[in-house]
Formats: structure tokens, C-alpha cells, sequence
């Protein structure tokens, strides 16, 4: 049976590596994605992220299952996120989709894309507009407030509770519920011109998706 | 029910994380206000909108520099905690630095204030020069008084008091 993060956290607690070598692999995707929606930049995402298993590491012998261990590794990653976005560290870097996928390993190994994008052999048109549309829907959900942004990531692309996502960013539930009110809100009307575009969505989201 | 409700409820009801009473409620609403049911409309086309966003996948080499960094600190810590085995070790060292560092901060302070003769500038300089002059002496005194080999001079010791009674 499949050991449960609280369970694999106390057994990392205990001395057991390769506990948090499991970790490592479930979590680095979701907290490379969430640093990069937070921070901008794909290669700051990548360092924050070290950082933030780095920190789950060193805090192992105090680490006491309160909570959910996403909650307090998403806690973690947004303290690193909300520090980088104040200290200016890692400034709006406007880095398109085509651009992002240059070498951001930095040591020149990797040349592969840096977005993964699922293979669905769609015509050049069709392609040209999934990426304008994906463009717009990135520079709308990073230009909310910082706060904002992470409770649309933590919620949408994290799928976590209301109590938790207001345990990570500090706030009373109630406060999350508004916050997020205001957030999809924003985005409704940023994207209206797009999601009014129904058809090509209906393309665009067919089989693979 | 009316539209001030909808900011706390509207993404719970899209999260199905309402009540039944709730969600019956707020459907009543939504038959009622086309403005909120324009407004949950839109906010669901949002959520698929945002399942387009391509997710950015951790470099290749990601796993391995978590492990090299955590390799790194524990070299690191290993060589503190050989120097300093503990941490109530390294805070009483700290705390001794601090301490001989205040002290020794005052120490100027306690000695006593020589003022300046109230001579000329050259006088002053004239008697560091002498003092300066006579310091191989000073250093070498206790050499000088306690030298045995000068004891050996009888001549010079009588020669002296003959050379003195002749005056």
C-alpha cells in the first residue's frame, strides 16, 4: 500500500532518504509549475523550487504532521515566491512560450522544449491559435496580484481545499472566498474575448485534452 | 438570496462544495439573476481556459541538483559540527568573542591620560628622541646588572678608587 506524504515526511524524519527521494518526484512537477506561474521566469522557478525541497529537507527533524505536508510545502513555496517577487530578484521577465524552451538548464545539455506540450498534430492554424490563445490566458493569470495569482494556482491547478489554500497564504477562508471571487473575475473579464470563442475551444479541447 | 451572496458562494457552488440547502438556494438565484448566471458561466469558461496552459516541465537535471545542494550543506555542516559539536558550544565561544571584544573596547578608556608638558613642540621632541635612544639599555638591563663577566675586572675596580683618591 501506497505510503501517504505525512507517512513518507516522518519516515524522511526518521533517516529514511529515499522517503524524500519519492517526494522529490511526485512534488517537483506541481512546484516547478506553481514558482513558475508565481515568478515568471522559468529558470528562477527551477532554483526556487530546489529551494523549497532544500528547506522540506533541512526541517525534517522539526517537522510535526499538523497539517497536510502540501500545505506546508506549499507554504514553503509561496514564502519563496512572495520574497523573490519583493526583493525584485527575479523581475517581470517576459519570457513567451517560444522562447522559454531555449537550454534553461543552463549548462547546455538540455535542448529539449522547456512546455511540454501534448502531440496532437493539430494544423499550423490551429496551432498559431491554441498558442495566441495560451499566450493570453498566461499574461492574464500573471498579471493578477500576487496574492491572487496563488490562490487561482494553489486552486485550479493544485486542487486543494479552501482550508488549505487559506492556511498557505494566511487568510481566513471567507477572506480565500473573496479573494478568489476576485481573482476569476478579473480573468472572466480579461479573457471575455476569448472564452466567448467557444467553437475553437471546442476544437482545441477534443480528445487528448 | 441576492448578488452580494455570490462573491462567497459562486466558487462553491462551481466546486460542488456547497450544502444542498445552499446550492438549491443559489440556483434559485441564478433562475432569477442573469448577471450572476452570466457571471458563473463565464467563470467555468475561465477554469477550461486555464486547462489550456501548457505546464512547464522541471529540467532534466532537476532531482540530481537537489541532491548535489543537499550534498553540499551536509559537507558543510559536518565541518561546523566538528569544529563546534554543539550548538550550546558555539554560542558560549560566540558569547566569549562578544564579551572580550566589549571589554577590551574600554580599555583605552582606563588608562591614565598623559597630558602633554607644557614645553615646546621641539622639547617634546627631544625627549621622546632620548627616550627612544636609552630603549636598548632599558630592554637590556637586567642583562647588564646581573653581567658576571664584569666581576671579573679586578683592575678596573682598584684602578678606579686610586684614580678618584688622586683627584
Amino acid at each position: 500500500m501506497a505510503r501517504s506524504d505525512v507517512q513518507l515526511m516522518l519516515d524522511v524524519k526518521s533517516g529514511d532518504d529515499s522517503s524524500f527521494e519519492l517526494l522529490l518526484r511526485k512534488y517537483r512537477t506541481p512546484v516547478v509549475n506553481f514558482l513558475y506561474r508565481m515568478v515568471r521566469d522559468a529558470a528562477a522557478a527551477e532554483d526556487l523550487a530546489q529551494e523549497v525541497f532544500l528547506r522540506v529537507y533541512r526541517a525534517r527533524g522539526q517537522y510535526l504532521p499538523r497539517a497536510k505536508f502540501t500545505t506546508w510545502m506549499f507554504r514553503i513555496a509561496t514564502n519563496l515566491a512572495f520574497n523573490a517577487l519583493r526583493d525584485g530578484r527575479y523581475r517581470q521577465m517576459e519570457v513567451s512560450i517560444d522562447q522559454s524552451g531555449v537550454d534553461r538548464s543552463g549548462d547546455g545539455e538540455s535542448k529539449q522544449p522547456a512546455l511540454e506540450i501534448a502531440d496532437r498534430q493539430p494544423s499550423i492554424e490551429l496551432e498559431l491559435i491554441r498558442r495566441d490563445r495560451a499566450e493570453l490566458i498566461r499574461r492574464a493569470v500573471e498579471s493578477l496580484p500576487e496574492k491572487q495569482r496563488a490562490a487561482v494556482l494553489l486552486h485550479k491547478y493544485q486542487e486543494m481545499d479552501y482550508d488549505e489554500i487559506a492556511r498557505v497564504l494566511g487568510c481566513s477562508e471567507s477572506a480565500l472566498k473573496s479573494l478568489l471571487f476576485r481573482a476569476y473575475e478579473t480573468l472572466r473579464v480579461e479573457l471575455a474575448p476569448l472564452v466567448g470563442a467557444a467553437q475553437v475551444q471546442a476544437q482545441l479541447t477534443r480528445p487528448g485534452k | 438570496m441576492n448578488c452580494g451572496h455570490t462573491e462567497k458562494k459562486l466558487v462553491a457552488y462551481l466546486d460542488g462544495r456547497l450544502t444542498m440547502a445552499e446550492r438549491r438556494q443559489f440556483e434559485a438565484h441564478l433562475a432569477l439573476c442573469a448577471v450572476c448566471r452570466e457571471r458563473a458561466q463565464g467563470f467555468r469558461s475561465v477554469w477550461d481556459a486555464l486547462d489550456e496552459l501548457p505546464p512547464l516541465a522541471p529540467s532534466p537535471a532537476f532531482d540530481s541538483r537537489v541532491k548535489a545542494r543537499l550534498a553540499q550543506e551536509q559537507r558543510r555542516a559536518g565541518f561546523w559540527s566538528w569544529i563546534m559539536p554543539s550548538p550550546r558550544m558555539a554560542f558560549a565561544a560566540t558569547a566569549l568573542l562578544i564579551a572580550s571584544i566589549w571589554l577590551s573596547s574600554f580599555q583605552p578608556a582606563q588608562l591614565p591620560v598623559t597630558h602633554a608638558p607644557a614645553g615646546s613642540p621641539a622639547q617634546n621632541t627631544e625627549a621622546e628622541f632620548g627616550m627612544i635612544k636609552d630603549l636598548p639599555v632599558l630592554e637590556n638591563y637586567d642583562v647588564l646588572t646581573s653581567f658576571d663577566a664584569l666581576s671579573e675586572l679586578p683592575a678596573q675596580e682598584s684602578a678606579q678608587p686610586q684614580s678618584l683618591n688622586r683627584l
